[in-house]
């Protein structure tokens, strides 16, 4: 098997996967319930979603594994059990994917901040080497941040990755629309912020991911080439914003919809393009056959 | 230094983040006595701790407000701005518990039940509270029986639910209901990413918020 980064240096684009959170909830994870704890308790289930995103078509699979990590593992009362849940989560990702297909292990933020104190630089890093030895060691060969809003952290993750595993390493962050053509994280980091620093720290492909639906994503890749023109560029949108309609939550973006912004993503510069919140096997199907056209 | 620019110094202090003479941060003011220093002697120089806390510091979080929600600045600057308000506050609490400075009237908040996030919730708490409130913080994964407790001790106060995740809006909207039944004149205020003002019709919440500046503003019109 090629790597992601060799893939599309020969000039493919590659189809990811979509949403595991809002998939999971709906397969009946409640709230309040540690989604990674079902790698051990009902791993067919896990393994259901992976498959289907597989038979849709993607050329990779992330893992369920995103709240990994041990910060956010202790609320559970599960933070002893970091290599046991993430291996598993890669493990079951791999079982999917078989050989030719790439598996990504999704590694999220902490939920601590830096900035006031409540963690170290290197507490940070700890732990995220923790859960990416795990997940490559249940077989993922690629690590993938995800909705990371602050430098520093993201910083503390890829590099983590980068001197603990032989994986590739990507890097997403969360931006949302600050103005006209402008664009930032929660916590104030613009894409072009993003690129330099996340490639100094290891990462071999960034991008962004959650956030408000395909179009803002053009801008955002846009912002990102501006700065760099060949880094490999990774764009997982949400389904549009959520809304809540008759006690559920919706979002509202068709797979017709979500891909009619492919061809236009892609001229903006995006290599690998799949879903987040509220994307479906559906939504995938339909990337999938706009991009192999 | 006279009253007047010992609290204007204070003042910016707070709205950048200057916490102590020892901070590192924000550069620019490195060795300067920050809001934990000015603070103590603008007490000393006989200023009235209620003058502080108006002209100093709801001041200095009003501008942190306005600029957050402009997007001039993002957490980290506002945080840190909330951070050198906690130290200055921590000179008033006696004056707080003695009486001789009233605040605004109580805010509860808390994240709801089934939810973990607490950095929004955190950031409408600082600036709830840097608007001269007093804030009862429940936490995170807040039940609607400890929301309940909390507001049978504190009959007058006004409550605020957070909500980050779609999937516990639900579980706001069943902390709404419980909250409503036992307490019908209770003010509830809800914010977070995915709450609306269409969301917030629904449920029967009272004030809906996108940001901690208009969760003040909410707020302070309820006494008007």
């Amino acid at each position: 098997m090629d790597t992601i980064g060799n893939e599309i240096i020969k000039g493919k684009t590659l189809v990811s996967d979509g949403a595991w959170g809002t998939f999971l909830q709906q397969m009946g994870l409640q709230p309040g319930e540690c989604p990674e704890s079902w790698n051990l308790k009902y791993p067919e289930k896990v393994l259901q979603i992976a498959q289907s995103y597989i038979d849709a078509g993607s050329d990779m699979i992330e893992t369920n594994s995103f709240g990994g990590n041990s910060f956010k593992l202790s609320y559970f009362g599960l933070q002893d059990q970091v290599y046991e849940l993430n291996k598993a989560a890669a493990e079951i990702s791999r079982k999917a994917a078989g050989s030719e297909k790439h598996v990504l292990g999704s590694i999220g933020p902490t939920g601590k901040m830096l900035v006031m104190g409540d963690v170290t630089y290197e507490e940070l890093y700890e732990a995220f080497k923790e859960q990416a030895i795990a997940l490559e060691a249940g077989g993922a060969d690629a690590l993938i941040m995800e909705t990371m809003s602050d430098i520093d952290e993201a910083r503390a993750a890829v590099s983590a990755c980068r001197e603990n595993t032989s994986c590739e390493v990507i890097c997403t962050m969360t931006f949302e629309k600050s103005g006209e053509g402008l664009f930032h994280t929660m916590m104030g980091v613009t894409p072009a912020e993003m690129v330099q620093a996340m490639i100094d720290a290891g990462a071999t492909i960034i991008g962004a991911n959650c956030g408000n639906g395909m179009e803002n994503m053009i801008g955002i890749t846009e912002e990102i080439r501006k700065t760099h023109l060949t880094i490999p560029v990774l764009i997982h949108a949400n389904a549009g914003a959520p809304v809540y309609c008759n006690g559920e939550t919706q979002f509202l973006e068709t797979p017709d919809v979500t891909a009619g912004f492919v061809d236009q993503l892609i001229s903006s510069g995006a290599n690998i393009i799949g879903g987040c919140c509220g994307t479906t096997p559906d939504h995938i199907r339909a990337i999938v056959q706009k991009v192999k056209k | 230094m006279s009253p007047e620019e010992l609290l204007a110094k204070l003042s910016e202090c707070v709205e950048f983040g200057k916490v102590n003479k020892n901070a590192p941060f924000p550069p620019a003011m490195k060795g300067m006595d920050g809001a934990d220093e000015l603070t103590k002697q603008a007490l000393d120089m006989g200023i009235n701790p209620e003058v502080i806390l108006n002209e100093a510091l709801i001041k200095a979080m009003d501008r942190v407000g306005e600029k957050f929600n402009q997007k001039k600045i993002f957490v980290p600057q506002m945080l840190i701005a909330a951070k050198a308000m906690n130290v200055a506050m921590e000179h008033l609490k006696p004056f707080f518990s003695s009486g001789e400075v009233k605040r605004k009237g109580k805010f509860i908040i808390g994240t709801v039940a089934g939810d973990l996030h607490d950095i929004g919730k955190n950031l409408v708490a600082m600036i709830v509270e840097g608007a001269g409130w007093e804030v009862i913080d429940l936490g995170v994964d807040v039940s609607s029986a400890k929301f309940l407790k909390s507001i049978s001790e504190n009959p007058d106060a006004y409550v605020g639910l957070s909500a980050l995740l779609t999937t516990t809006m639900k579980s706001m909207q069943n902390i709404v209901n419980e909250i409503k039944r036992e307490h019908p004149s209770v003010k509830i205020l809800i914010g977070g990413a995915p709450v609306t003002e269409q969301f917030r019709a629904e449920i029967g919440a009272d004030g809906y918020s996108s940001n901690p500046q208009t969760a003040v503003a909410y707020l302070n019109a309820q006494l008007a």
